[in-house]
């Protein structure tokens, strides 16, 4: 976790020394608990994974292999399935210490290889459409507030209900039809049209590594097929933000601070952004961090029908295959995420107001 | 979650005297369903949806999965939604679909809010560790995008629908947990549950008889709010092919059907859009029910 040695430097400045003894103690304390949510996410997927009826010899050797009882034995014996399943657990938990997440199924390469091929996609998708949900939703929200109970509020309400109400794999599949098949405004699917290769890596995320190395037609066609699933993604937490945004804002609103603001003749673009959003923008945060989450949960029916070639259709792939391997990997990678989304809206809190002190 | 899971305020107390402040009154406001179109307009399609599901074969002009028209027609007067892939009338599948989707998601919400209840129940009256053990397993489920968790759990068990609504109840029942959980936390000391307690009440008495009643409003408002999602990712998982099995005419597995049709659009335009028609209007149900009981956002003083 990079942000943890970057935010403890070793010497500290005197008056500020107390403030780093508290980030410190605050970081190491949030990485004991993401381990402990890693391994317990680990052995959830385990348990759900393991002790169900499904066969991942089955599922993977063909239907020859499946007759012949040595070649299913000689499966079970690779990925050792005929060991006792604590042990299997316990084998697990060893060979991840070394940084060996074991071989997947399916691709037959190291599931670390397949996840570090897949997750700068999902990531940057993800990414992009949580910007965007944030520019919307907050943008909504301040409007439907200040409007509240008239008609552009009314009107918000009804376009956001009906967001969080757009079954994704539908939308995407309405926008694809309209958008690339109809009138061909934007690409259908991919990262990048089919004669372009891959801006020089760096992060694998095409639209940073295209600018960063000024591959600037590389970076309006990553850009251009960002947008779409970027957009489809974007409509359900756009609903849940704007929605929140409100809901506190208002909350704030009844205040008498800021009907002192008001009186003392502050215009009203200043009490509302100042006095109003930026304290309701704590709260707006913890729900962004849980739309991160549920961005990701998207990315599954939206890669699938973008072919955007990222970790959701490598999930799906994986556990339709009952690639074991895989899944627990994928499980991991999901654990990591969130992990790393709340300790970033933790120490947003901090930024925004100064007063929260991390304990 | 910001569930209305405040500790509902003794009357007598000074902190209640002074936060229900000169224009407001105690009495609950009463509530006022003409007031809320929105919230009506949802109640209609609801029942109008309950109607279709009960009467489809009456309604319905053909059987959803007789495979007796031309293949891939447009939608004309015989067939309004048009026909599918193997020549079957889509808008006879699609008021079928009513007939899967809505027990479904009544039930599969049903079973999460009581199995939710009772987790959220023992973890709150009980305490200590068990209080510890419990909700730690339900973050863990919290944390876990539901998708990719139902993902694995309906692979698991094999592709079917009963399969899929198994595993939204498993990814569904943290957040009942988490509000009953602290609902009886805040009761627990209530001077109701004390008296019952001085009179001799066993545990599993307390829980039933004087805390449910209470926290039922705030776990049916949470329900309501959720049985869109539920039914979102139902005909998720069934898009991917983990749910309905074909023939069954199922919207998420006719969406998917439309997928592989995208020339024709009818073929999964329409199940979509009965899937929205359901999910909003359970969402403007929610939505309404949730203003009129939290009345931090339905009673905001403005200047």
């Amino acid at each position: 976790m990079s942000t943890a040695s970057a935010a403890a430097p070793a010497a500290p400045r005197p008056r500020r020394g107390a403030r780093h003894r508290d980030l410190r103690r605050f970081l190491l304390q949030r990485i004991g608990t993401g381990l402990v949510l890693c391994i317990g996410i680990t052995l959830v997927a385990f348990i759900v994974t393991h002790l169900v009826p499904g066969d991942p010899a089955a599922a993977n050797l063909g239907q020859r292999a499946i007759g012949d009882p040595a070649a299913v034995a000689a499966f079970r014996r690779q990925y050792g399935l005929d060991r006792p399943l604590p042990v299997q657990y316990v084998v697990y938990l060893k060979d991840l210490l070394h940084g060996n997440l074991g071989i997947s199924e399916q691709s037959h390469r190291p599931v670390l290889a397949d996840l570090e091929q897949y997750v700068p996609a999902t990531i940057e998708l993800a990414l992009f459409a949580i910007v965007l949900s944030l520019i919307i939703g907050i943008g909504l929200g301040i409007v439907a507030a200040v409007y509240r109970n008239r008609w552009p509020d009314q009107l918000i309400r009804i376009v956001t209900l009906g967001g969080v109400s757009m079954p994704v794999f539908w939308i995407a599949l309405v926008a694809f039809y309209l958008f690339f098949f109809k009138l061909g405004w934007l690409p259908g699917g991919g990262r990048l049209d089919p004669t372009q290769n891959a801006p020089t890596h760096l992060t694998g995320m095409f639209t940073v590594d295209a600018a960063v190395h000024g591959q600037w037609t590389l970076l309006a066609s990553a850009l251009r097929h960002l947008l779409l699933p970027g957009l489809v993604l974007a409509i359900y937490t756009v609903g849940m933000l704007t929605r929140f945004t409100r809901a506190s804002m208002l909350e704030i609103m009844g205040n008498d601070y800021v009907r002192a603001a008001r009186l003392k003749g502050l215009p009203e673009h200043v009490v509302i952004l100042r006095h109003v959003l930026r304290p309701a923008l704590v709260s707006i945060i913890t729900v962004a961090g849980v739309a991160f989450g549920s961005l990701l949960s998207g990315t599954v029916l939206v890669e699938n029908i973008f072919s955007w070639p990222g970790i959701g259709q490598y999930a799906y792939r994986s556990a339709v295959n009952l690639d074991l391997p895989a899944i627990m990997g994928v499980s991991l990678f999901v654990a990591l995420v969130y992990i790393v989304v709340n300790l970033v809206v933790d120490l947003l809190y901090g930024v925004i107001d100064p007063r929260i002190r991390l304990s | 979650m910001s569930g209305p899971a405040g500790a509902p305020l003794d009357p007598l107390s000074p902190a209640a005297v002074t936060t229900v402040g000169r224009r407001r009154r105690l009495r609950p406001v009463a509530p006022r369903p003409w007031r809320r179109p929105l919230a009506l307009a949802g109640l209609a399609v609801i029942a109008a949806w309950v109607v279709i599901a009960i009467f489809a074969p009456v309604i319905a002009s053909q059987n959803p999965l007789a495979q007796k028209f031309a293949i891939l027609g447009a939608p004309s007067a015989a067939h309004w939604f048009g026909t599918d892939e193997l020549g079957r009338d889509v808008f006879s599948r699609v008021l079928f679909g009513a007939r899967i989707t809505l027990p479904l998601a009544v039930i599969l919400i049903i079973a999460a809010m009581i199995i939710g209840a009772v987790i959220g129940g023992i973890a709150g009256y009980f305490g200590g560790w068990v209080d510890n053990v419990l909700m730690r397993v339900a973050d863990l489920v919290f944390a876990f995008p539901g998708i990719i968790l139902a993902l694995a759990i309906a692979a698991a068990l094999g592709p079917q629908l009963r399969n899929a609504v198994i595993a939204v109840v498993f990814v569904s029942w943290p957040s009942y947990a988490r509000l009953v959980r602290s609902l009886v936390l805040s009761a627990r000391s209530a001077q109701y549950v004390v008296a019952s307690r001085l009179l001799g009440a066993s545990g599993p008495r307390i829980l039933f008889t004087d805390i449910r009643p209470n926290a039922a409003g705030p776990v049916l408002v949470l329900a309501a709010l959720d049985i869109g999602n539920a039914v979102l990712l139902l005909s998720g998982l069934s898009f991917l092919g983990l749910g309905a099995q074909p023939p069954t005419a199922e919207w998420g597995a006719m969406v998917a059907e439309g997928a592989q049709n995208f020339n024709d659009w009818w073929v999964g335009l329409f199940p979509g859009l009965a899937i929205l028609s359901v999910v909003l209007a359970f969402n403007f149900i929610g939505d309404a029910l949730r203003d009129m009981l939290d009345p931090r956002t339905a009673r905001a003083v403005r200047l």
